[in-house]
């Protein structure tokens, strides 16, 4: 009996020994081999237009700190994985990137949908998740850094430019966007923010159009309308290629951007590229970085990109492009790597506590912080005129980086809610 | 330096007892020193010069050619540069700065421009100057020189809008008098402009007689604006039925009279587009002088481009499945999904740019509150002959009546010698053809991008399956009425809406009359 018990012990001891063992190698050989990082990028189906320059992006920021000597002395290995557009699947590749691939950090999804999608996994499998496109706010998760624009870095600024002399003094607007969350949300605050500047309901005309609408002609029609009534202007949430046909549509009304500007927060240097830009010039749009942007940093920025384009043949080598969610990757991949310098390890948890207060010199010449509490960066933000060769001819900016409102005050009820991811 | 520079302006200004230049140099570094108040005030002190000499500085301005070199200011046009000031030829700076415009500055400029020539001594040009300052803002200085303008005048059309312009700011004058005649000057004029001041004016007006003359004028004003308001509904909505048609006159005869649900029907459509691009890239490289016309060459192109991959889909695929429609259905969704993708890897994921002509661009004047564009005319136009070739085709031609023959008896039309698998290849190819065709019109009014034809193929089976499966006349009208209904509810309801409205209305149509609008009757229904 006694020995049987010694034995069962010292099987279990031996056991034990064999699974810690098991359990420390494998540990010990990872502090040393590469990092892994996810990329959730689609690079198939609608969304491949604007994301596949984001994946590009990434692997570039990537192979730009392997070349200096990775992160704690220890590569990055990038893994891209394409969620093909499709929401669930979404969810799906990010469960394998946390669960299976186990990679220490996510850059990835454009379309606000995609975010919610993976949100959940995310915060079940607690992994790290760097978003890059500006989008509706109303959301601050502790998973998750946003290295894009809220509505107050972006949509606000604009209306405001809008409404001062040197934007042409408008007292009407029309709110026009694509049917789905992001321009519904962002036309709630932009409302909310008109009847605080003193605007009427009856001097604003909010119209939403299905995705993929094509056909223009009765809304420039009724726009038209609307702006015998004074000086109008138009805020563009259409997303998508649907903003060819309605900028084709307002040239074939005469309606010119002198007369009825048309700021557009989903335009930029990439969406430009194959569109006429003939009926689209002086019309304006609102971001965080423009490829025009003349400073030292965004030289080098364009350089390295063109450059990396060229090594790589990606499509349009010929005319490398840089946009703003670009900017928005490559600041939020060098801001996680200072995080982890910062911290001396890849755990989530410490990485997230480490990530508040890193500043990086951005492409937009201006440092780009991110906030210690709130999640996302400030930015400083550009309103650019389209020039005919497709680039933008930045007429407005704001003197420094503004810091983000996640929870717009224009909504009401955000002014009970933290301006901190809840920690539990 | 700017400081600096504005006080040599102003000092420039305040000598200049010698009106010899309309712009001197204190003038254009006003204009060019990128401060709004200065360059506002710079513009109005040469539109109230009246020197049209201004005009030339100031249109190179709007082009963006003016380029600052430390104090000078050049015009820099391709390869000649001159002096702003004087226009002698100047050396090319190595390092000029761009004067960037924003839109007000535009349209300040444009405005400018306007006032100034509204004193040229050309009819056509003052009329045209006068429209142009239609929408314009007016102030004191502004209204002052109208009255001048309106004085001088001997034509009496452009007397008559001067002074309906001039009217518009006397509305909200203090002085009654002025309101009254300014409200009674009002009346003929056909601007939603005008609509919206006389409401306003109206809301708070109390004089009894003057609120008479205002209710009068607007109601005048908005009966004559909303002739051109209906018009414009009913244009569009033919506008928007065109293209329905164009894009289900090849489904009629695919599967209207073949009965093949072609799911790839919307691809052949994409395929005509992309042939347009093609073309037009051609044109572009080796025929710039004929660019204009592209579209000449573009469709029969597309025809025939289209046509081919519909004869090779249907020898190879749909040729096997006749009579059993969720096959053809499954394996022509097949074919599409492949022929996206054999796009995709050969032009990109990316929309590709397909230009209009100049001649498409441009509107033709109906009324004061309604321009037809000029694309959508031909679109029109274009679908028409279309429609009119294909029922030449099939009433007229001896492959018509074969195509004919085979729909409505198979069995009979071989026993009289008809080779029925022919006439189906035959048939397929006029209607991948078809789509070809729609697709150069898309191309003109919409994206061209891999999944185009994804975006009509609803639209295209709506139109046939509304109008009657085997009908090229209920094509029509389903087209039309798709289109001109679904205009009217857009306009009212808005785009979500009116969509989901077309939708259901479809569905209920169909349930009551499954043939649709027109039903082939007796022995052919068989």
């Amino acid at each position: 009996m006694k020995r049987r018990v010694l034995v069962k012990s010292l099987g279990m001891i031996a056991a034990g020994a064999l699974l810690a063992s098991s359990a420390l190698v494998p540990a010990s050989a990872d502090d040393k081999g590469p990092i892994k990082v996810g990329i959730l990028h689609s690079l198939s189906g609608t969304m491949a237009i604007s994301e596949t320059v984001l994946k590009d992006t990434a692997l570039m920021a990537i192979e730009e700190i392997n070349a200096k000597g990775g992160v704690l002395g220890r590569k990055l290995e990038p893994v891209v994985i394409d969620p093909a557009s499709n929401w669930p699947l979404f969810a799906e590749k990010a469960r394998q990137l946390l669960a299976a691939d186990k990679v220490a950090v996510v850059f990835g999804c454009w379309t606000s949908v995609s975010r919610k999608s993976v949100l959940p996994v995310f915060k079940e499998l607690n992994g790290l998740l760097f978003y890059p496109v500006q989008y509706e706010g109303e959301e601050l998760e502790k998973n998750v850094f946003y290295t894009g624009a809220a509505p107050n870095q972006q949509a606000i600024p604009a209306v405001e430019y809008l409404m001062s002399k040197a934007g042409g003094g408008a007292k009407r607007f029309v709110l026009l966007g694509t049917d789905y969350v992001y321009p519904r949300t962002t036309n709630k605050i932009l409302r909310a923010f008109l009847h605080s500047k003193g605007v009427a309901d009856a001097e604003i005309m909010e119209e939403y159009t299905p995705f993929g609408h094509s056909d223009y002609q009765t809304i420039v029609a009724n726009i038209k309308k609307f702006a015998s009534g004074g000086k109008t202007a138009v805020v563009s949430t259409i997303n998508g290629d649907s903003n060819v046909p309605f900028y084709k549509e307002l040239g074939n009304a005469g309606l010119k951007a002198t007369e009825v500007p048309v700021v557009a927060f989903s335009v930029g240097e990439e969406e430009l590229r194959g569109v006429d830009t003939k009926p689209l010039v002086g019309h304006l749009a609102a971001w965080n970085y423009f490829m025009s942007l003349k400073n030292p940093a965004n030289t080098e920025f364009k350089k390295k990109w063109a450059a990396y384009a060229k090594a790589h043949a990606i499509a349009n080598a010929d005319k490398p492009l840089t946009n703003d969610p670009m900017e928005a990757t490559y600041i939020g991949v060098n801001i996680w790597k200072q995080a982890v310098e910062k911290a001396k390890t890849t755990d989530v948890d410490k990485v997230i506590a480490a990530v508040g207060g890193q500043k990086f010199e951005a492409p937009s010449g201006f440092t780009a912080e991110m906030d210690a509490k709130n999640h996302h960066l400030h930015k400083p933000v550009f309103i650019g005129e389209v020039k005919a060769d497709g680039q933008f001819n930045v007429v407005w900016k704001t003197p420094g980086p503004v810091r983000a409102q996640p929870w717009s005050p224009f909504i009401p009820g955000n002014d009970k809610k933290k301006d901190e991811p809840d920690t539990h | 330096m700017r400081m600096l520079r504005l006080l040599a302006g102003l000092m420039l200004l305040a000598m200049s007892a010698a009106p010899a230049m309309a712009l001197d140099r204190g003038g254009i570094a006003q204009l060019t020193g990128g401060d709004p108040d200065e360059q506002r005030k710079a513009l109005d002190a040469a539109a109230a010069q009246g020197d049209l000499s201004a005009i030339p500085f100031l249109r190179d301005l709007l082009a963006d050619r003016v380029k600052l070199a430390g104090d000078a200011a050049l015009i820099v046009d391709g390869d000649k540069v001159v002096d702003a000031l004087d226009r002698t030829p100047a050396e090319r700076p190595a390092d000029a700065e761009d004067v960037s415009t924003s839109n007000s500055l535009r349209l300040a400029i444009e405005e400018t421009i306007a006032l100034l020539e509204l004193a040229s001594p050309d009819r056509a040009l003052r009329l045209e100057a006068v429209k142009r300052l239609q929408n314009a803002e007016f102030d004191e200085p502004r209204l002052a020189l109208l009255a001048k303008a309106e004085q001088k005048e001997r034509d009496a059309g452009v007397r008559d809008t001067l002074r309906q312009m001039r009217a518009l700011g006397e509305l909200q004058s203090p002085d009654r008098a002025l309101r009254l005649s300014a409200a009674q000057a009002l009346r003929t004029t056909i601007s939603g402009r005008v609509r919206e001041a006389l409401k306003t004016r109206l809301a708070t007006e109390e004089d009894g007689e003057l609120r008479v003359a205002l209710t009068r004028s607007l109601r005048n004003v908005e009966s004559s604006l909303a002739v051109g308001e209906n018009l414009g509904v009913v244009f569009s909505g033919l506008s928007l039925g065109s293209i329905l048609l164009l894009a289900a006159l090849g489904l009629a005869i695919t599967y209207g009279l073949m009965g093949v649900i072609n799911m790839a029907h919307g691809e052949m459509m994409m395929i005509g587009a992309y042939a347009t691009y093609v073309v037009q890239n051609l044109f572009r490289a080796h025929l710039p002088d004929y660019f204009q016309w592209y579209l000449a060459a573009a469709a029969p192109a597309a025809f025939i481009v289209a046509a081919l991959v519909g004869v090779a889909i249907e020898r190879t695929v749909i040729r096997f499945l006749y009579g059993r429609a969720l096959e053809t259905l499954l394996a022509t969704w097949g074919v599409s999904l492949i022929l996206m993708q054999a796009v995709r890897s050969l032009f990109g994921a990316q929309n590709v740019q397909v230009e209009n002509p100049a001649w498409m661009s441009g509107r033709v004047f109906v009324t004061d509150n309604l321009e037809l564009p000029y694309n959508r005319i031909v679109i029109i136009v274009f679908s028409v002959g279309v429609l009119l070739l294909v029922s030449y085709l099939l009433a007229r031609t001896r492959l018509g009546l074969f195509v004919r023959a085979v729909t409505q008896n198979r069995g009979m039309a071989r026993c009289v010698g008809v080779d029925s698998s022919r006439i189906d290849t035959m048939a397929f190819a006029l209607g991948s053809g078809l789509a070809g065709l729609a697709g150069v019109a898309l191309s003109q009014v919409g994206n061209v991008g891999p999944d185009l034809g994804q975006h009509y193929i609803v639209d295209s089976f709506m139109v046939v399956v509304l109008g009657g499966v085997g009908q090229l006349a209920g094509a029509v009208y389903a087209a039309l009425g798709l289109g001109v209904a679904g205009k009217i509810l857009e306009n009212m309801s808005g785009a979500v809406l009116a969509e989901i409205a077309l939708l259901i209305f479809i569905v209920v149509f169909i349930q009551k009359r499954p043939q649709g609008l027109f039903a082939l009757g007796g022995r052919q229904a068989d």
